[in-house]
Order: structure tokens, then C-alpha cells, then sequence
């Protein structure tokens, strides 16, 4: 892929620590403020984890460092939102290689009805990337770094959908880093699965941020003590705390805070 | 379905409870030592019972309500805080009950001259006044009332430290009265140590409030809270 292409946001030949910033930040859907003006600077090749209760804008405000909110009917922003100090919302942008570089885990696994070599490979291939040798060697490279390489080296032709749920999210977590992102967005990716998958990925994201910087939104405090350095904490649209995750979770300085993360509220 | 906030109320109620035994049973330890009565110190013996299982009740509640609930923040500290109270408390009930013990072993009540001199009333009423700090500044949950032992458990110490001197000086002028000696030097230790356990719970108290580590440290008198 041409690195010269118009609209590249992250020229990863610099350095692999990205950094996201926003400044000002109101999110509207229609007259609804979703975000009510958020000055937030998320440290690169760290995990960062978003919890608050839900409705409080923490799955907008994580979806807005890939321009993922542009689909929904009404949105509007104020502020800016920085990728290395570049406004990813300016006109010149293009957001297909935004989202190239800020890849995006979700909720539910999501493999396509393809083969898990395809899976992987799918985004490269939507790159024009069509060597063969270059293509196995990043699916292996990214079922690898997911662990996932061991359990299904022998049936990469084998559809994707006869994966275990757990399997399937590490899948489709190769699939994110097949492409090599530098920031990865993951919104409550081990929700749907069980303690024991659970455990895997969050083994995998503490890998992975030596690596790419993580933002991971969670509803699970237990997971966002274990997983991140970094907690912010987020209520009606606003950014109440944010601070150290060890500090966060031992001692808060606000009491909102206190309140939700001990279970008194929201 | 117990409740995080009815399992701590509960966890309260036991650390009070534990608070006002140790405390019950030093009373009575100085009451049988100064009028060398044998009835009250036997019962000091037979209530240590309880407190062992008190002891016992607290910390298997504590390991359930980490368990169950998954403590962080202020929730996590009190828990945290409240296992290490427990765990000063008892030993300050084997101290009640060591003194209760030497009562029943010698015959003979100790002479007042040498109570006096040893200033060892006024060890039991630091201590037991140290107790009542405690317990107003648990029940509070109030650091400031917690930090005032540190003061008082200075007189302990000084105390503490004058006795070697002047029983040295005592046992060669009535080298008879050894075992009396020995005996009082023994409760005197207790006492000190009994301060220094509620300087440790003081310290619990004011990591609970405050989130502040201060034992190992010289004693500060500062105040913190949260944002609204």
C-alpha cells in the first residue's frame, strides 16, 4: 500500500506511539447532546479503559477516534478530535485509511461467513493485496499474536461461524491487526463471552499494547482494574475522572466516581 | 440477597463489638490486678474464649465479603483495614488475658509503693483511655480522633522505658521482692505493647478515611477529602 496516498493519517515510518487527543468535544444526535465538551488525552502504546453507566457516552466517545458516529442519523460534533495532532475530522481526511489505522473490536463477534483464512485476510484483500505469499504470512503473523494460530493452523479453510465465541472474537481481533492498525477500539469485546475466553482476550490486550495504543469500553470493573493502565470515567456525556487506573479504583477523588464503582449507583 | 452495604454494616457492627470486648476485658485485667481479685481475673481468662471467636467470625466475614462483593475504593480499604483491626484487637485480648493470668499465679497482691513508683496505673488508664480514643474514631470513622492515640501512647513508651532503670535500682535494694519485680516488668511490656497496637489500628482507621499510609512514618495532622 502507497504510503503517498492522499489522506494518510498516521505515518507509522515515524513512530508507533499514537497519541489521541480531543479538545472541546459535544456530540449531538439532533437537539440531544450526547457529549457535553470533553478535553481528554488518552497516552499512547497504553490500555485505556471508558466506564460508566450506560447512556453516559462512553461507546460515542470511543467510536468517535474512527468516525464510526458519521453513520448515525443526526450526528453533529463540536471540538476536535486529534490523532497525533492531526484533526481526524478536518474535510481532507480519508476515512477508509482512518479506519485502516484505528481498528475496531466489537461487542458480538462478527466473522464473516468466510473461511478463517479469509476472515483475516479480508482486509487486506479490500487493499488490492492479492499475493499469496504475503497474505499467509500475515494471517499466521496475526492469528499468532491473537493465540489463536495453534488451535486452528490446521483448518484455516474451515468456515469461520464453527469457531467457538471466544475464538471467534480473537479471530476477528486478527482481522483488526491484519492490517495493521496503530490504535485499537474495543467496545465491551468480552461481553458476550465466557470467564474462560474472557480471560484469553484480556491476556491478549496486555499484550497487544506493547504494541498499539488500546481504548476499550467495559461494564466489567473487575476487567478494567485487571487490563488497564488508565480509567476514565464517564457520566451523562460527561468526563468525570480520569485518572490511573490503581488510583481509580483504590482511591477516587471524586465521589460520583466512588459511588458507581463500588455499585452505589448507575 | 445480602446486600454490599448491609454485609458492611454487619462487618461494622462485629469490628464495634470487638472494640468493646478487648477493651471490656482490659478493664476488667486492671481491676483484678489492683485489688488482686482472682474471680474477676479468672473471668477475663474464660472470656478470651469469645474473643478468639469473635477473631475468627471477623475474618472469615471479611474473606466472604471479598468474595461476594468484589470491593474497590473505600469499600476495599474498610475491609482491608478492618482485617488488620481485628487481628491488633485480639492481641490486645491475649494481653488482658496474659495480666489476668499472672494475677492467678502469684499469691501475694503487689506492694502499692512499688505500683506507684512503676506509674503503672497510669499505664492502664493511657491504655484504656487510648481504647476509648479508638473506638469513638471507629465508630466516627473519624482520622483526627485516630491520630490522638499517637500522643498518648508516648506516655506509654516513656514509661516503658523509665521501668527497666528503676526496677534495676528496686531489686538490688529488695532483691526479695524479685518475683514482684519480674511481674510488674512483665505487665509493663503489656501495656506498651497494647499501646502500640492501638497506634496500629489508629493507623487502620486513618487508612480507611483517608487513603493515606501512615505507619512507618513520622505522625502528620493533615486532612483530606473528596471532591464533590
Amino acid at each position: 500500500m502507497s504510503k503517498k496516498e492522499k489522506g494518510i493519517v498516521i505515518d507509522k515510518s515515524i513512530k508507533r506511539k499514537h497519541k489521541l487527543e480531543t479538545k472541546g468535544v459535544k456530540v449531538f444526535y439532533d437537539d440531544f447532546m450526547a457529549i457535553k465538551g470533553i478535553d481528554m488525552t488518552i497516552k499512547a502504546n497504553k490500555v485505556t479503559a471508558f466506564i460508566g453507566p450506560s447512556g453516559c457516552g462512553k461507546s460515542t466517545f470511543l467510536r468517535l477516534f474512527n468516525r464510526m458516529n458519521d453513520y448515525v442519523d443526526g450526528f453533529r460534533l463540536e471540538g476536535e478530535v486529534r490523532i497525533d495532532g492531526e484533526n481526524i475530522y478536518k474535510k481532507k481526511i480519508n476515512v477508509e485509511q482512518l479506519r485502516k489505522q484505528v481498528g475496531m473490536v466489537f461487542q458480538k463477534p462478527n466473522p464473516f461467513p468466510k473461511s478463517i483464512f479469509e476472515n483475516v485476510a479480508y482486509g487486506l484483500r479490500i487493499q488490492g493485496i492479492n499475493d499469496k505469499r504475503y497474505l499467509s504470512e500475515k494471517v499466521e503473523d496475526s492469528l499468532k499474536q491473537v493465540a489463536l494460530w495453534d488451535e486452528v493452523k490446521d483448518d484455516l479453510n474451515k468456515s469461520a461461524i464453527a469457531l467457538s465465541g471466544g475464538q471467534q472474537q480473537r479471530l476477528c481481533i486478527a482481522r483488526t491487526l491484519a492490517v495493521e492498525p496503530s490504535i485499537i477500539l474495543m467496545d465491551e469485546p468480552t461481553s458476550a463471552l465466557d470467564p474462560l475466553s474472557t480471560a484469553k482476550i484480556e491476556e491478549l490486550i496486555y499484550e497487544l499494547k506493547e504494541k498499539y495504543s488500546i481504548v476499550i469500553v467495559t461494564h466489567n470493573m473487575q476487567q478494567a482494574g485487571r487490563i488497564s493502565d488508565y480509567t476514565a470515567f464517564f457520566y451523562l456525556g460527561e468526563l468525570i475522572e480520569y485518572d490511573r487506573t490503581k488510583k481509580l479504583f483504590t482511591n477516587p477523588e471524586k465521589q460520583q466516581t466512588e459511588n458507581y464503582i463500588t455499585g452505589r449507583f448507575g | 440477597m445480602i446486600s454490599l452495604d448491609q454485609h458492611r454494616e454487619a462487618l461494622n457492627q462485629s469490628g464495634v463489638e470487638m472494640l468493646s470486648l478487648c477493651r471490656k476485658q482490659l478493664e476488667n485485667a486492671r481491676d483484678a490486678f489492683f485489688t488482686h481479685d482472682s474471680d474477676l481475673a479468672e473471668e477475663v481468662i474464660r472470656t478470651e474464649n469469645r474473643v478468639n471467636a469473635l477473631d475468627l467470625k471477623i475474618d472469615r466475614d471479611c474473606e466472604r465479603f471479598i468474595a461476594l462483593h468484589n470491593p474497590v475504593a473505600s469499600d476495599l480499604r474498610f475491609v482491608l483495614a478492618l482485617r488488620k483491626i481485628n487481628f491488633d484487637l485480639e492481641r490486645v485480648g491475649d494481653h488482658a488475658y496474659g495480666i489476668s493470668k499472672y494475677i492467678i499465679e502469684v499469691d501475694t497482691p503487689i506492694e502499692d509503693r512499688l505500683l506507684e513508683i512503676m506509674r503503672v496505673e497510669e499505664m492502664f488508664e493511657s491504655a484504656l483511655s487510648m481504647l476509648d480514643d479508638i473506638t469513638d474514631a471507629y465508630i466516627e470513622a473519624d482520622a483526627k480522633l485516630a491520630r490522638k492515640v499517637f500522643k498518648k501512647d508516648k506516655v506509654l513508651n516513656k514509661i516503658n522505658m523509665k521501668s527497666f532503670k528503676i526496677i534495676s535500682t528496686e531489686v538490688r535494694i529488695n532483691p526479695e521482692s524479685i518475683d514482684q519485680f519480674l511481674l510488674l516488668f512483665s505487665v509493663i511490656k503489656k501495656l506498651e505493647r497494647i499501646g502500640d497496637l492501638v497506634t496500629n489500628i489508629a493507623e487502620e482507621i486513618i487508612f480507611f478515611r483517608e487513603a493515606e499510609v501512615v505507619k512507618h512514618r513520622k505522625k502528620k495532622t493533615f486532612k483530606r477529602g473528596k471532591e464533590e
